[in-house]
């Protein structure tokens, strides 16, 4: 680590970062999560698949047939690791960065496309920008675009499976630029205070679209911050995919025992821009991103598995071939679903619809319709 | 039944709530252990627990965010904030998350929480103890927006607030909280939201008010009534959804409309209540509707009674528009 993120460490709290894969491959038994091959294989899977629809959503964006990406480049092991321990009956709650985790989880590819374009069959029916989906079913909350505001979200989940004394924690995604949000001081104080079942992952990425984490904090880690809770703090190298599933691993066992949250600080490095709405050149220099491109979090998973004989260049060509497939094939029926219905747009604001959103429909419906549609 | 003040017909309210619906649990600052700083949640924790009757850290976002999310996990809290003046740090939560929830979610989701919160002036507290932000929520695409005059109406619109499915945001008066007294039957009833209710029939002019001022507009239609004029009173109760159909019924029987509201006049409620009237009844109308309501000021402590629009001040307006 060689960016500014890593020089931030030495203060007296939690300083000491967290790591399992080694350069040479092999694995620190210390936090080893002891996972099999194809635990690593499953996950270096949708490791790849992320990084994958990426660039392809990136790509459709700038070819104008999708309207926004938000990615995850450089971001994957903390984001998948995180999730990958996380049990069927716990809940996410995501910041916006997640979709690769929400895929692993079980939320259906042609879902996400299906949000991507907006259209008619669209979970949240086109009323949130692309990347903004919800999968209750995989125990995956609602997007939202303000940061930060999850946090509290998550807490009220675990501490409501507390009250009704279920076998279920929550984790929340949030970057470095939502430590400064009330909602993370207020989240970490009420779990703290209530020993809730929280994982607080924190994805420590270097940058709040332009703003570098010293323009965050004064404190030298974010980890440091779960002392003022009285919670553990923990820092761990968010581009080691195991290191990320065993510290996640820790803090729900600590939540289930009763013993409270957990405040992990994963580092690692924004690789793209905020979104496709950013360009980095114009804040940032380009030597920190080469050195995190040698710490790649994919690369790594990849040659553990090839140097142990579970994986090959041609496993690998399979995979890529087999994403793109059903990358194309599901973007192929998103962009030939039509629009959601004009109607639609007054549904679910209210469980029945009021008599004045009744008399704004019967408007909109009879009304002229707007010139174009754009995006 | 009992004759009861509106403090207790709303512990009645949030006691048989819990009683019925393990689900519902109350959270707030100082709800707890001494019950409420007006002690409207007073013996609760002692028949529900600490768990269901939770005494809070002091954050606002706090209590309404974790409120989001455990009503997502499935039960139901009913948050209170200790004064309405200082609900602003939950604003984003309730306008960004809380009322959007199920909308953003394709209705894969539901964030049903019910927030109560005293509301209104004339019990000197100053700027931060008596503010009446109706406006603020009415104006956001998805709340329920609720406020009780009297004890038989608080605990009938707050078991059928905790029962809707929707958010609701719960004003209390907290000026008439021991003042209005009233028969309250003992068990388990609800008052339909989204229902006005015209507590004085009358001829000349429709006067619109809801929460403390009823009785201000009550009281400025009896003096009328010495003078000739015979007021129509309607208590909102809901203010949104409102119950259009008898606000516009009553303003086509009389021609003449006033309404009254403690929140500054500018973009008030009244300029919506006085908008939909006109668009739907203007030449029902025989004069101008008027509205009596706080000033365009902070609120302020000393002159209070001045700020708020009190009878003295209705009964002009009842006689002006009824003569003009």
């Amino acid at each position: 680590m060689s960016s500014e993120q890593s020089k931030r460490s030495g203060s007296s709290a939690p300083s000491a970062i967290v790591s399992v894969l080694r350069d040479d491959g092999t694995l620190d038994p210390a936090h080893d999560p002891g996972m099999s091959d194809d635990e690593v294989k499953f996950l270096y899977r949708h490791l790849v698949q992320t990084r994958q629809l990426d660039e392809r959503f990136v790509a459709l964006q700038r070819q104008g047939r999708i309207g926004f990406h938000v990615g995850s480049l450089g971001e994957e092991a903390a984001i998948l690791g995180s999730a990958f321990a996380m049990r069927k009956q716990d809940w996410l709650f995501p910041c916006y960065r997640e979709f690769g985790a929400a895929l692993m989880r079980g939320l259906p590819l042609q879902t996400l496309c299906d949000n991507m374009f907006g259209n008619a069959n669209d979970t949240v029916k086109g009323r949130q920008m692309p990347c903004h989906y919800t999968c209750k079913a995989v125990g995956w909350a609602s997007i939202s675009s303000p940061v930060g505001t999850q946090i509290t979200h998550a807490v009220g989940a675990a501490w409501a499976a507390k009250i009704r004394r279920d076998d279920a924690a929550s984790l929340v995604y949030f970057g470095d630029g939502a430590t400064s949000s009330s909602d993370f001081h207020s989240g970490l104080n009420f779990a703290g205070v209530f020993h809730l079942p929280v994982v607080f992952l924190c994805r420590n990425n270097g940058w709040a679209i332009s703003v570098p984490v010293e323009r965050q904090t004064a404190t030298h880690t974010f980890a440091e911050k779960a002392v003022a809770y009285g919670i553990p703090g923990v820092r761990v190298d968010g581009n080691d995919v195991f290191a990320v599933v065993s510290v996640t691993r820790r803090a729900i066992e600590r939540g289930m025992r009763g013993e409270g949250p957990t405040l992990i600080e994963a580092i690692t490095y924004r690789m793209g821009g905020h979104s496709t709405s950013d360009d980095p050149n114009r804040y940032r220099e380009s030597e920190a991103v080469q050195a995190w491109a040698a710490r790649d979090p994919i690369e790594r998973v990849r040659s553990y598995l090839v140097q142990r004989g579970a994986w090959s260049d041609a496993d690998d060509k399979a995979l890529r071939a087999d994403i793109d497939a059903r990358f194309r094939e599901a973007v192929a029926v998103a962009e030939k679903t039509p629009p959601p219905a004009l109607e639609s747009m007054f549904d679910d604001v209210y469980a029945k619809v009021p008599w004045h959103l009744a008399e704004q429909r019967a408007e909109l419906v009879a009304g002229p319709r707007a010139p174009s549609p754009h995006g | 039944m009992a004759s009861i003040n509106m403090v207790q017909a709303i512990n009645d309210a949030l006691r048989i709530a819990m009683r019925s619906d393990q689900r519902v649990v109350v959270l707030g600052e100082d709800v707890g252990k001494v019950g409420g700083v007006f002690r409207v949640t007073a013996g609760l924790q002692d028949e529900f627990g600490e768990e269901r009757v939770i005494d809070t850290p002091l954050s606002e976002n706090g209590i309404v965010g974790s409120a989001v999310g455990m009503a997502l996990y499935g039960i139901v809290p009913v948050v209170e904030i200790q004064f309405a003046d200082f609900i602003w740090p939950a604003y984003d939560q309730i306008v960004n998350e809380l009322a959007k929830y199920r909308y953003r979610s394709g209705g894969e989701y539901s964030a049903k929480i019910v927030i109560r919160t005293p509301v209104g002036g004339g019990i000197r507290g100053g700027h931060y103890h008596s503010q009446h932000p109706e406006a603020q929520f009415i104006g956001v695409p998805g709340l329920k927006v609720v406020i009780p005059s009297n004890p038989y109406d608080a605990k009938g619109l707050l078991l059928a607030s905790i029962r809707d499915p929707d958010p609701v945001i719960f004003f209390e008066p907290k000026r008439v909280y021991r003042a209005a007294k009233g028969e309250v039957p003992d068990g388990d009833y609800t008052v339909p939201l989204e229902t006005a209710s015209v507590v004085r029939p009358g001829r000349h002019v429709t006067v619109l008010a809801y929460g403390a001022m009823l009785y201000e507009a009550l009281d400025a239609a009896t003096k009328a009534a010495e003078k000739g004029v015979d007021a129509e009173v309607i208590d909102l109760r809901t203010l949104w959804p409102l119950d259009i159909n008898t606000v516009i019924d009553s303003v086509k029987r009389t021609g003449r409309l006033v309404v009254v509201h403690e929140a500054p006049r500018t973009a008030g409620f009244g300029a919506e209540l006085v908008t939909l009237v006109c668009e739907r009844a203007l030449y029902h109308l025989e004069a101008a509707p008027v509205r009596v309501t706080g000033f365009d000021t902070p609120f302020p402590y000393t002159l209070e009674m001045e700020y708020l629009p009190l009878s003295h001040r209705i009964l002009p307006a009842i006689l002006s528009v009824v003569r003009s």
